[in-house]
């Protein structure tokens, strides 16, 4: 029985770290090149997960598009491959603009201002999209339909792994996978991190910074959204204060994994829902939010700089 | 160039007046701010092609603000520079680099978690659409400081500061400097490696880089400067060609240590 639910917790684990890996990322690259917390990211999620609501709802309406289209979308594999990448694409361009213009406006005019400035720009940012949401779409929370097909798949004794599960998995790993390799190999990626380690050095090399921080605003909200939607599937439901509990969430595993440092925001993330989870499995689950930020107080003792996370080395 | 040596207490006469054709850059009464204070207090300055020039003086004086000035990090309030001719003070810190104006920052400022090869391919931002060029360039890099090939896969922020100097340099001629500026680059560096970095700079010079040189080490770098300026505090007081200044009773008195 006990083995049963360690697999099972397993999975719940990783499929959960696998949405915190991609909003911590939105937080690290942020801070990394910013060295500024986008308190704003949490709504980035929420955003995205509306957008992608919106964008199925609309998709799978007979009305809009025709119930042969809508037939076609979501009775067959290749059509539910094209529903959702439509859904993402969509999703993650719109938030990522939403990234960018958030940037232009709420961060950019005070570059050079003391530190807690933009962070009380971003909070601002944060109630003002959660209070457009209850404004302008609905105070209540709403269902996200199934159109994804879920089945249930036994791996061990009684522990299972959904169809959604494996789809929010390897979307999860692949794209963490094309991240680090744009990050590490293309040369823009280089540029990122360049201005990631020096920022006026970077300037020196010809870099434009404001090219760069704009990229780092489009990715990670871009990859909010699709945190935000995965979510959405997942839990079949979507709020307008959805993104708070999840956005501290993920920042914490960004921190765990050492902020600003892409491959810890991942680890962090899968390390964190994993330990969730098997807290929710074995004590109880109100206990999974106090053993999350547990472990961030023992990181923050014993590991200040994170699991990934290097010492500060400054020859001089 | 007459206007050049107004606020100049010019005790070599004529040697800041030399030709004027020529001229790669040149800063026309520069005045420069940090917030209320005012660090260059109207700065003129010219570096001629092919030319080694070194701004000298102690802390504080302003050396390492006026690079940082020319190359877009900082802006003037008033005043002018020009490359060519063209009016650069405006641009921003990338779009002088694109104009070939190259500067080696104070302290080195390697990228510490990247290796070797892609602090040096970082060099070469701008030059992605040369590749043959971006190739052979990074192999005279390498035939210039062969340690750096050694250490090609090594993280910069593991090399010794001697070793991060050439990298710094290296990076800087990756790309392909009309005009490479070299702020203290002897500071902190065993007297070894120093003259390296000395000699390196005279090679440089001699296949065809001007040079602007930011020096504490006042001897060293007025031996191999073919003009010199003296700031204090934020104006130039002295200028000429660098023989001559190593050999002026006051620059010896105030820069060399002697009594």
């Amino acid at each position: 029985m006990a083995l049963d639910t360690l697999m099972q917790q397993m999975v719940n684990g990783i499929t959960l770290g696998g949405m915190y890996a991609l909003i911590a990322l939105g937080y690290t690259l942020v801070y990394g090149i910013m060295l500024m917390i986008n308190f704003a990211h949490s709504e980035m999620f929420m955003a995205g997960a509306y957008v992608g609501l919106f964008t199925l709802t609309g998709l799978t309406n007979p009305k809009l598009v025709g119930s042969g289209t809508v037939a076609f979308l979501t009775k067959n594999g290749i059509g539910l491959v094209l529903l959702f990448t439509i859904v993402f694409l969509i999703a993650g361009v719109a938030i990522g603009l939403l990234g960018v213009i958030i940037e232009r406006t709420a961060y950019r005019p005070l570059r050079n201002a003391p530190r807690l400035a933009p962070l009380i720009s971003a909070i601002g940012v944060s109630i003002f999209l959660q209070n457009a949401v209850l404004l302008w779409v609905d105070s209540k929370a709403l269902p996200f339909p199934q159109v994804f097909p879920i089945v249930n798949i036994k791996i061990f004794g009684n522990a299972s792994i959904s169809t959604l599960q494996i789809f929010i998995l390897v979307s999860v790993v692949l794209i963490l996978i094309v991240l680090d390799t744009f990050v590490s190999k293309t040369r823009i990626g280089k540029a990122m991190r360049a201005t990631s380690q020096d920022r006026d050095a970077a300037g020196l090399m010809g870099v434009n910074i404001n090219t760069v921080i704009a990229l780092a605003f489009f990715i990670g909200p871009a990859l909010g959204a699709v945190a935000g939607i995965f979510n959405g599937m997942y839990y079949g439901t979507v709020n307008w204060n959805m993104g708070f509990l999840p956005g501290i969430k993920s920042f914490t595993a960004a921190v765990i994994g050492g902020i600003g440092n892409l491959r810890g925001a991942m680890l962090g993330g899968f390390v964190l829902g994993i330990i969730e989870s098997l807290a929710a499995g074995f004590l109880a689950t109100g206990y999974k939010d106090v053993v999350a930020f547990v472990i961030l107080i023992l990181v923050l003792i014993f590991r200040p700089g994170g699991l990934l996370g290097e010492s500060v080395v400054e020859k001089v | 160039m007459s206007d050049q040596t107004e606020a100049v207490v010019d005790t070599v006469p004529a040697a800041a007046r030399q030709v004027s054709e020529n001229v790669v850059l040149q800063l026309d009464k520069i005045h420069t701010f940090y917030g209320a204070i005012e660090a260059l207090k109207g700065i003129s300055v010219d570096v001629h092609q092919g030319e080694i020039v070194t701004l000298i003086g102690a802390n504080g004086a302003g050396k390492s603000t006026t690079l940082k000035t020319i190359s877009g990090l900082l802006h003037p309030k008033s005043g002018e520079i020009r490359l060519l001719g063209e009016v650069i003070s405006e641009m921003k810190v990338h779009e002088v680099t694109a104009k070939g104006i190259i500067q080696v920052p104070e302290g080195r400022r390697i990228f510490p978690r990247m290796t070797v090869e892609e602090n040096l391919e970082m060099g070469a931002f701008l030059r992605s659409k040369d590749v043959e060029g971006v190739k052979s360039s990074m192999a005279q890099a390498y035939d210039l400081f062969p340690r750096l090939k050694e250490r090609r896969m090594q993280k910069g922020g593991t090399l010794s500061g001697g070793e991060q100097q050439m990298l710094a340099m290296a990076r800087g001629l990756m790309a392909a400097p009309k005009l490479l500026m070299l702020d203290e680059p002897s500071m902190g560096l065993a007297p070894v490696i120093v003259e390296l970095i000395f000699e390196t700079i005279k090679t440089l010079n001699a296949q065809g880089i001007t040079i602007l040189l930011v020096e504490q080490n006042a001897a060293m770098a007025l031996q191999i400067a073919d003009r010199g300026y003296v700031l204090e505090t934020g104006s130039v007081v002295l200028t000429g060609p660098g023989r001559d200044l190593l050999h002026n009773e006051q620059v010896r008195k105030t820069y060399l240590g002697e009594s």
